[in-house]
């Protein structure tokens, strides 16, 4: 059950007004001596009253707001979810998308239902973290079903169970911590297949006695799925990587730039600013300003162009579709601040982006679905060199074409 | 997802068919379609499709498959390079 603490300040009933006696007199209740007529169902003055607190909320905590209600089990009152997302999920999908405070996107682990479960009804395993949940529950009108959110840290499943907090062990223990067998007549656990890389099937029906169907890839085929008779099409147990999954990806990138971003920023500055005089505040604010845009053109070329163009690049090296993309982007800057910088210092600006963006585009191989640890490594031995001499290439040139004007 | 292929001949997917006793759950969990069954034995029908992610290795009951699992993110490592495989965190996922 999902509890959330809740704000011990009472709030005066009456809006505008506070203090003693706000709602006219009443008669003292639940004292020895109160005497008279409990005028308990007379609302206080003010809007009329909203419905009663549910009788599974308890002192000091809250309902979620996607509980709808809950089913009575052996093992106590199972939270039913609703299936369509409101206002306060979305907001929270978006914050999820753009990388803001990760860690408030968690449910709590447990044990919930959609639709009306009864002791037949397959039981879906989940991640708790808030996304992974919301995608599951929202596709799941009309069904009948019990969901087992693991605690996997607030982490996708994917993720969790690259990092193991997605486990065999932690299946077993929350089967056990909630007492399905208690709640479920079958001894069937539904599991995600992104899931596989953390939990072993074969080991859950020793450890926990049920055993483990793996459900398709994603959510969205899981009516289809269960239709199926447990059966998943091979186009279920594929991952894919379509241009609307990459484009969902690039807020998080951006944000994961965004720090380093302002000493590249700074240093670019400075570099600016050395001459002949030591170093010169006019020609930081002369050149700087296009510095900073050669190097932003970079991060966008590789942080937004490269997972947008993904299968047209040439290349399967992620550092060399970020090079060409940051080709493009430098030479764009180059060619509208044409009439400010010569020859060396437009060779500059479009090492820089090249730099900026092929490091960024070898970062985005930690958000596909595709890349091997072995293959990125491979590729930033190559990779990492190129870059490094590409950005000393740049600076060299950006401070030289000053001496040598 | 065949259009899209990352680098051919690097994966450390190893596949002893002798050992395979052909219960088919690596093709069910590979995300990838590296394996396909071909009567009673799975077969490596795409091994440069294999993104190192260690489900079939985890749950091929008899141990027929080996890889060396790990995630494909190059700030990990980086990290690995810089602080050694214990301390390094994976901040993409
Ligand atoms: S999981 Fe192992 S035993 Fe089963 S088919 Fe695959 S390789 Fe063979
Ligand atoms: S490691 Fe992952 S991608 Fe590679 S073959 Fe096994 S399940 Fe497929």
């Amino acid at each position: 059950m999902e509890l959330k603490h809740v704000d011990n300040d009472a709030e005066p009933c009456c809006a505008g007004s506070s203090g003693e006696g706000s709602c006219g007199p009443r008669p003292l209740t639940g004292l020895p001596m109160a005497s008279g007529p409990v005028e308990d169902d007379e609302p206080c003055c003010g809007p009329p009253p909203g419905p009663p607190s549910s009788p599974h909320e308890r002192p000091g905590y809250q309902l979620c707001g996607f509980v709808r209600g809950f089913r009575d089990t052996p093992m106590g009152p199972v939270p039913l979810v609703r299936t369509r997302l409101n206002p306060a999920d979305r907001l929270a999908t978006i914050g999820a998308r753009l990388n803001i405070g990760r860690n408030d996107y968690r449910v709590a682990p447990g044990l919930y239902g959609v639709g009306s479960p009864d002791p037949d009804s397959p039981v879906l395993v989940t991640a708790n973290y808030k996304l992974s949940f919301d995608t599951l529950r929202r596709e799941l009108d009309d069904v009948n079903a019990w969901i087992l959110v693991l605690d996997t840290r607030g982490i996708n499943v994917w993720c969790a169970a690259g990092k193991g907090t997605l486990s065999t062990a932690e299946v077993i223990a929350r089967v056990k911590s909630v007492g399905l067998e208690r709640i479920v007549r079958h001894r069937r656990l539904i599991l995600p297949q992104l899931g596989a890389t953390g939990i072993a099937a074969h080991k859950l029906k020793k450890g926990c006695g049920f055993e483990a169907v793996w459900g398709p890839v994603q959510a969205r085929d899981i009516k289809k799925f269960l239709n199926n008779g447990l059966k998943a099409d091979p186009a279920m147990r594929q991952v894919t990587f379509t241009l609307a999954e990459r484009l969902l990806l690039v807020p998080v990138e951006i944000s994961l730039v965004l720090k380093p971003s302002l000493w590249v920023l700074l240093a670019v500055l400075i570099l600016s600013g050395i001459g002949h005089g030591l170093f010169s505040v006019a020609a930081v604010w002369q050149r700087g300003p296009i510095a900073a845009a050669a190097y932003l053109s970079g991060i966008v070329a590789g942080a937004v162009a490269v997972p947008a163009l993904l299968p047209w690049l040439p290349g399967r090296a992620f550092y060399i579709k970020g090079l060409m993309t940051g080709l493009t982007g430098g030479a764009l800057v180059v060619f509208f601040n044409w009439s400010g910088i010569r020859g060396l210092e437009a060779a500059a600006l479009i090492l820089l982006a090249m730099a900026a963006s092929s490091y960024t585009a070898m970062n985005f191989t930690g958000a596909t679905p595709y890349t091997s640890p072995t293959g990125v490594e491979k590729e930033m031995r190559q990779g990492i060199p190129v870059q490094i001499l590409a950005l000393f290439v740049a600076a060299a040139a950006w401070v030289g074409s000053r001496f040598i004007a | 997802m065949e259009s899209l292929r990352y680098l051919p001949g690097v994966t450390t997917l190893q596949f002893n068919e002798d050992a395979c006793v052909g219960c088919g759950m690596c093709t069910k969990v590979c995300p990838h379609g590296v394996f396909a069954m071909e009567g009673r034995k799975a077969r490596l029908r795409d091994r440069d499709g294999c993104m190192e992610c260690g489900a079939c290795a985890t749950n091929c009951a008899v141990g027929a498959i080996s890889v060396t699992p790990g995630v494909g993110c190059a700030s990990y490592i980086i990290q690995t390079w810089l602080k050694g495989r214990e301390k390094a965190e994976c901040t993409c996922c």
